[in-house]
């Protein structure tokens, strides 16, 4: 009788996967470590040689991000009322007031406002589709499944210039709702084929037995189908919430003040008064902190919707 | 509780015949079972009675008025699927629940509670009700999905084989609760069943059925004493009828090539011999396996037969069933 297994691993392989696992995590987290230190870092301690992996934390990064600042000379300085509050303090000791709030506050919510805005509108649009696909005997069907599919097959930004052009006659530069719908148009296909595949998995049976229940197909759909397909929802609408909120291109070539998010703006941080990298990584930060509250709520369902059509039956 | 009369109901699903011109008329009240192997049109007819499919042509008519433009919920008939389809993110409760909440019924949710603990106590799953729809057993999951249906009082009872996944038990006093809904509320049932007991004791009338045809429709003794046909013929007994060379036990009557022997035509005593290959004892019965000229068929024998394998018994034929060769049965 050998000590082997076919189900319950060897101790010593366990140790292996464990070592192999926390490097690679290790490895995938150290940038965003670096992120996040670097954001509670002092503007010499973020560009000192070596660099530093202990340091003395500071909020100047983030005071920084949330505000604008001018240098005063000595003099003007001897005249001001102390400082009002610990942001003030800080900005004082560098010389400097603060002049008002930064842009940052809105560009972040222009990015919750535009993210969130066409998730949904992907997701709404997407779910019905899906369903009509994947239930109704619809004219063409494989065809149109192919043309949606096709509008990914091109790198998106090879259409910037037209979308350019039509957003300026439209009107729709440099507004939410042009970037909602640029941000929905993107993600649309994705959220039909995969909410298809969901749908698909849920047996018809169920809508039926709820056609004979006394509900017509919309409550059927509402009541039946909807619950059951939560997680491929949950799933999608996390891959279409982390493309709307990471990209970059578009937001660059179409928003410049009204509805720009904070990709385009975060970089411009640095330069108001020099290389601020703490209140770039501050910026960063921030900005990666929805998408992760997101996913780690629907975590569940994106595990389980990773590994849906497997399980299932 | 309504009569339902189907008029030359055709469907096909592509190249498919499913149901080709299909009348009957389920009377009000009346307790109809459906036989026929898969494929035979079963579902497919309560399908297209319930509204989930739409008939190529031909009309179904609901006490009195076409109900072929309806919706199925405008239909009122309640169906159990053979697959159960229970809704999985709800509890028992709901399940059961989920007809009387619809925007047809709309119940108050009093009536709800009291109505759905009535049917969960008559199907013995009223500990579950708080369970979640997959948590069950099959048999339960089973129970669930005829309670969904009881929770009503449709026009029509449509069910898809509802006790096939149920042991033997617990078959039998669901056999003798369906049919007691069917005495007590005058409900009328339109069942398909593989099961010949349910056929035989439920039933008032049969409808037996062959590749999307009506073949013979009557009582459950018609449909056993009077098949028209072998395949009709086959449906109905334990053990099946046996089909011999029409001469075998002498002259045929003019154009019959085969007779068709249930045990209870075979008479023991008398006539040419036959050899017993097996003999099987299944407590209430013992069936014999015997051999004949060539032939081989079963019969019933005195469960405390001393008969064994190799005996000789003598065999003869009385008031059999003739059939021509295409297999019609003969007057």
């Amino acid at each position: 009788m050998s000590a082997f297994s076919v189900t319950e691993p060897s101790a010593r392989s366990k140790g292996i996967a464990a070592v192999l696992v926390f490097l690679y995590a290790f490895i995938t987290l150290l940038p965003l470590l670096w992120i996040i230190s670097t954001g509670f870092k002092t503007g010499p301690d973020s560009i000192s040689y070596p660099p530093k992996v202990i340091f003395t934390p500071s909020i100047e990064g983030y005071v920084n991000l949330f505000t604008s600042r001018t240098r005063i000379n000595e003099e003007d300085r001897a005249t001001l009322s102390p400082p009002a509050n610990f942001a003030e303090a800080i900005v004082r000791e560098r010389d400097m007031v603060i002049t008002g709030p930064s842009r940052f506050g809105e560009r972040f919510l222009n990015s919750v406002i535009i993210g969130f805005g066409s998730t949904f509108l992907s997701i709404f649009l997407g779910t019905l589709a899906a369903y009509a696909f994947s239930r109704f005997r619809v004219p063409l069907k494989d065809d149109l499944m192919f043309f949606i599919l096709s509008t990914r097959m091109m790198p998106p930004i090879a259409v910037a210039i037209p979308i350019f052009l039509m957003f300026r006659s439209l009107g729709l530069s440099d507004t939410h709702l042009g970037m909602i719908l640029l941000y929905t148009g993107v993600n649309i296909s994705l959220a039909v084929w995969l909410l298809k595949g969901f749908i698909d998995e849920i047996p018809r049976e169920y809508e039926e037995a709820a056609l004979i229940d006394g509900y017509t197909r919309f409550q059927a759909f509402r009541k039946v189908v909807l619950p059951q397909a939560a997680t491929g929802i949950a799933s999608t609408a996390i891959f279409c919430l982390i493309f709307a909120w990471n990209e970059y291109a578009f937001a660059v070539l179409l928003t410049s003040g009204t509805a720009q998010t904070a990709p385009p703006f975060i970089p411009t941080i640095i330069g108001v008064g020099g290389q601020d990298w703490p209140a770039v990584a501050a910026g960063a930060t921030i900005f990666l902190l929805p998408v992760m509250i997101f996913t780690i709520l629907l975590r569940k369902h994106l595990l389980r919707g990773i590994t849906f059509g497997a399980v299932r039956k | 509780m309504a009569e339902v009369v189907l008029s030359a109901l055709t469907k096909s699903f592509g190249a498919t015949k499913a149901l080709s011109d299909v009348s009957m008329t389920i009377p009000d009240g009346s307790f109809v079972v459906l036989l026929g192997p898969t494929g035979a049109g079963k579902s497919t007819t309560l399908r297209l009675i319930a509204g989930l499919d739409k008939p190529d042509s031909g009309d179904v008519r609901i006490a009195g008025s076409s109900v072929v433009g309806d919706m199925p919920a405008q239909r009122d008939v309640a169906m159990v699927f053979q697959q159960y389809s229970l809704y999985p993110h709800m509890t028992v409760r709901d399940n059961l629940a989920f007809p009387l909440r619809s925007p047809i019924l709309n119940r108050p949710e009093d009536e709800i509670r009291k109505r759905v603990a009535e049917v969960a106590s008559v199907l013995r799953i009223a500990h579950k009700l708080d369970n979640k729809a997959t948590q069950l057993s099959g048999g339960e999951m089973q129970r669930v999905s005829i309670g969904r249906a009881l929770v009503r009082a449709p026009r029509i009872y449509l069910m898809d084989e509802p006790l096939s996944s149920l042991d033997a038990a617990l078959r039998a006093e669901l056999r003798i609760e369906l049919k007691r809904i069917h005495q007590d509320l005058g409900a009328t049932f339109l069942y398909v069943t593989h099961d010949q007991v349910e056929a035989m004791t439920m039933a008032t009338h049969v409808g037996v059925l062959d590749h999307g045809r009506l073949v013979q429709f009557g009582t459950p003794r018609e449909i056993y004493e009077n098949p028209v046909s072998t395949y009709v013929a086959t449906r109905l007994g334990q053990p099946r009828i046996n089909f011999l060379p029409a001469d075998l036990f002498g002259p045929a009557r003019a154009g019959a090539t085969q007779i068709g022997l249930r045990p209870e035509h075979i008479l023991q005593g008398e006539g040419p011999e036959a050899r017993v290959i097996r003999v099987e004892h299944l407590g209430d019965q013992t069936r014999l396996h015997l051999h004949l000229a060539g032939n081989d068929l079963i019969t019933l024998s005195d469960p405390h037969t001393t008969l064994k394998p190799g005996d000789l018994l003598a065999i003869r034929p009385e008031d059999p069933l003739w059939f021509d060769a295409s297999g019609n049965r003969l007057p």
